[in-house]
């Protein structure tokens, strides 16, 4: 074997083994998703559950830019951003069945997973309002001379929202090291962007702000990470804020009570056709950095992970009723 | 704790609160100032005054026009480590951020399950009597008690303005300071070595045996000065300053109750659903078989807050309406 070849090979391997990883990223979330729809159809889950199928895409790619020093803050729409950032499907499906083992001990629910261990800022609920927490996170990072960068998702709805321009202009002005990740899925819950921005171009808003932005196609992962890392470099190194815009698509309704009266299913079966996952999986084929051998066995071990994950919430606990009060207020006086 | 033991000298209510924000950014690197104005202005009330020159522009942080971002950026701080204190300059612009402060701050710790809690203090300015009008003039502190997971704090002396602050630092949890416009220019004398207080106990500011007035902020020297006027009729009343609105501190006005058996409360912000109707539901709780008259009640007229003097000195409580209520009510013998 000559050197050259070698060389040939080892990129092979590297770009198949980061291939599958981002597949069994995707699958992971796509699965989690898939069963967490049954288990409220079961009625184990609850409240409100906002599903990420056919945006897997955007948390994966953009995880892969991040260290675990730095810090993420996300939106309602949390589980996919959750266990790409490393918490356990067991502890996201026994929080949405409200037990003690739970992420947020059953406090959260469906919409506020936290983690301090990844620290994973929520899930929150209130359509623009982890922006200002973003903000104060990388302010913190930059006072105390951290190299870290704080990551915020959200949608496109939260464009609309006060607090995005706000946060936007005080993260430019300070220079604070934070990615802004536009999830623009083309609805804020069912109303059309054009029908809530003047300028549908997100991007353009950033200008405005003088904040570096770029849009990717959000339907293709290897886009989203090349677009992230070269974005947290860019705050690495300094930069001050980027807003990434991920084009993309919920397929499933916006929560469980909803029955999709605002758009056709000519559109959501058009983007089914960019499905993030089977086009990724064809391009694997294509370039033979995948067999059908290794996505049964990805599949499998997929699928035991969520099995596990569901037995582990069936068999957790409830916490006792006399601990309600507690968490209002920190235990501990002192900071 | 140390309200302070040595000489005394003369200050304001401004310079001990300015005084406590420059001992907690000396103390402490983590801490700093967030708000607008707080810096090349000085602060819009002159609190602030000289603290840029002395901290930076790093710690004394002039923010844009933005209620919602700064407060939730104090919200991040605090999460990221540091100690913020964020000032608002009125309690009708922290409208702007309520939702920051009540759907964040108050949350995120029980949300998490107890993971993260939330170590901010906003300090901002709160009350009438300066005709500034119907937005800029409120008293809403009773309606942030409403909310648990924040704590209120209302500091009426110059030893709790130069006092609470500190201890509101190093609680874990946001901790909302109201100070009262009226009260920034009011002089008084505070030992030099005054320092941190506590900020979970109401306190009896004056004894009296006949009616007890519950009351915080401003309304504390209206009810004192209508103690003062009183006493010339034979009439002795105590007088409790609640310090602290959220945890509500109910002993102590309970334990005055039980000893003087008629209660007047005095409060700034409007009557309805407010503060005051919470004390004295707790006084029907925990005291009714003490009382000797019917709780009374003395809080601003239900309007929004006019800019004529003579139309606002009517809609707040004053010293010439207690006296009558106290006076009549004393004459009750349940």
């Amino acid at each position: 074997m000559t050197a050259q070849s070698a060389t040939r090979q080892k990129r092979a391997k590297i770009e198949r083994d980061h291939g599958l990883h981002l597949l069994r990223q995707m699958l992971r979330i796509r699965r989690l998703e898939e069963k967490s729809a049954e288990l409220y159809s079961a009625t184990k889950i609850r409240g409100f559950l906002h599903l990420y199928i056919g945006e897997e895409a955007v948390a994966v790619g953009v995880m892969e830019a991040l260290t675990p020093e730095d810090a993420i803050v996300a939106t309602y729409r949390e589980h996919g951003h959750a266990l790409a950032r490393g918490m356990s499907a067991g502890a996201i499906i026994a929080e949405m069945y409200g037990k003690q083992e739970g992420c947020c001990r059953g406090r959260g629910g469906s919409m506020h997973l936290f983690d301090d261990k990844t620290r994973f800022y929520g899930g929150n609920a209130i359509v623009g309002g982890g922006l200002p927490i973003a903000v104060g996170l990388a302010l913190a990072d930059k006072m105390q001379n951290k190299n870290i960068v704080t990551c915020c998702f959200f949608g496109d709805g939260a464009v609309a929202e006060g607090e995005f321009h706000e946060s936007m202009n005080l993260a430019a002005l300070w220079q604070l090291p934070i990615l802004f990740v536009c999830e623009n899925n083309l609805y804020a819950m069912g109303t059309a962007l054009e029908l809530s921005e003047s300028v549908t171009d997100l991007i353009r808003k950033a200008a405005g702000y003088d904040v570096e932005a770029r849009a990717v196609d959000g339907m293709n992962v290897l886009e989203v990470e090349a677009a992230a890392k070269k974005a947290a470099a860019a705050i690495r190194s300094g930069k001050g804020p980027y807003f990434l815009e991920c084009r993309t698509y919920r397929f499933r309704a916006h929560s469980m009570f909803d029955p999709e009266l605002y758009r056709t299913k000519e559109e959501v079966e058009t983007w089914k056709r960019r499905d993030p996952i089977s086009t990724f999986i064809e391009k694997l084929k294509r370039q033979d950095l995948l067999t059908d051998g290794d996505l049964e066995q990805l599949e499998r071990e997929v699928s035991m992970e969520i099995k596990e994950a569901v037995a582990f919430a069936e068999a957790c606990t409830c916490e006792p009723v006399e601990d309600l009060t507690r968490f209002v207020y920190s235990e501990r006086r002192k900071v | 704790m140390n309200g302070g033991s040595g000489n005394l000298r003369r200050t304001t209510y401004r310079d001990a609160v300015r005084e406590a924000m420059r001992e907690a950014l000396l103390k402490d690197r983590r801490v700093f100032l967030m708000g607008e104005d707080v810096g090349r202005y000085g602060g819009c009330f002159a609190v602030s005054k000289g603290l840029l020159e002395e901290f930076g522009p790093e710690r004394i942080r002039d923010t844009p026009l933005c209620e919602s971002a700064f407060v939730g950026a104090g919200i991040g701080a605090a999460l990221g480590g540091m100690r913020p204190i964020v000032e608002i300059m009125t309690v009708n612009f922290s409208l702007l951020a309520a939702d920051q402060i009540l759907n964040n701050a108050a949350t995120y710790l029980h949300m998490s399950g107890g993971l993260f809690n939330v170590p901010l203090v906003i300090r901002m300015a709160t009350g009438g009597g300066k005709q500034l009008a119907a937005q800029h003039s409120h008293s809403l502190e009773g309606w942030y008690a409403h909310i648990p997971g924040l704590k209120v704090l209302t500091p009426a002396t110059l030893e709790d303005a130069r006092g609470m602050l500190w201890t509101a630092l190093e609680d874990p949890d946001p901790v909302l300071i109201f100070e009262n416009n009226t009260l920034y220019n009011m002089e008084g004398e505070l030992p030099t070595d005054a320092g941190p207080v506590e900020i979970d106990k109401a306190k009896v500011r004056r004894q009296g045996r006949d009616l007890t007035i519950v009351t915080y902020g401003a309304s504390l020297f209206k009810a004192l000065e209508a103690a003062d006027c009183l006493t010339k009729e034979g009439i002795e009343v105590e007088v409790i300053d609640l310090r602290t609105l959220r945890p509500l501190d109910d002993e102590t006005f309970l334990t005055s109750i039980a000893k003087t058996h008629r209660a007047l409360i005095v409060d700034e912000g409007w009557r309805s659903g407010g503060i005051s109707a919470e004390i004295s539901a707790r006084i029907m709780e925990g005291a009714f078989y003490e009382l000797d008259a019917p709780v009374e009640r003395l809080c601003t007229v239900e309007v929004p807050l006019p800019y004529a003097k003579h139309l606002e000195d009517v809609a707040l409580p004053q010293v010439d309406r207690i006296i009558p209520i106290a006076r009549k009510m004393v004459q009750t013998n349940g």
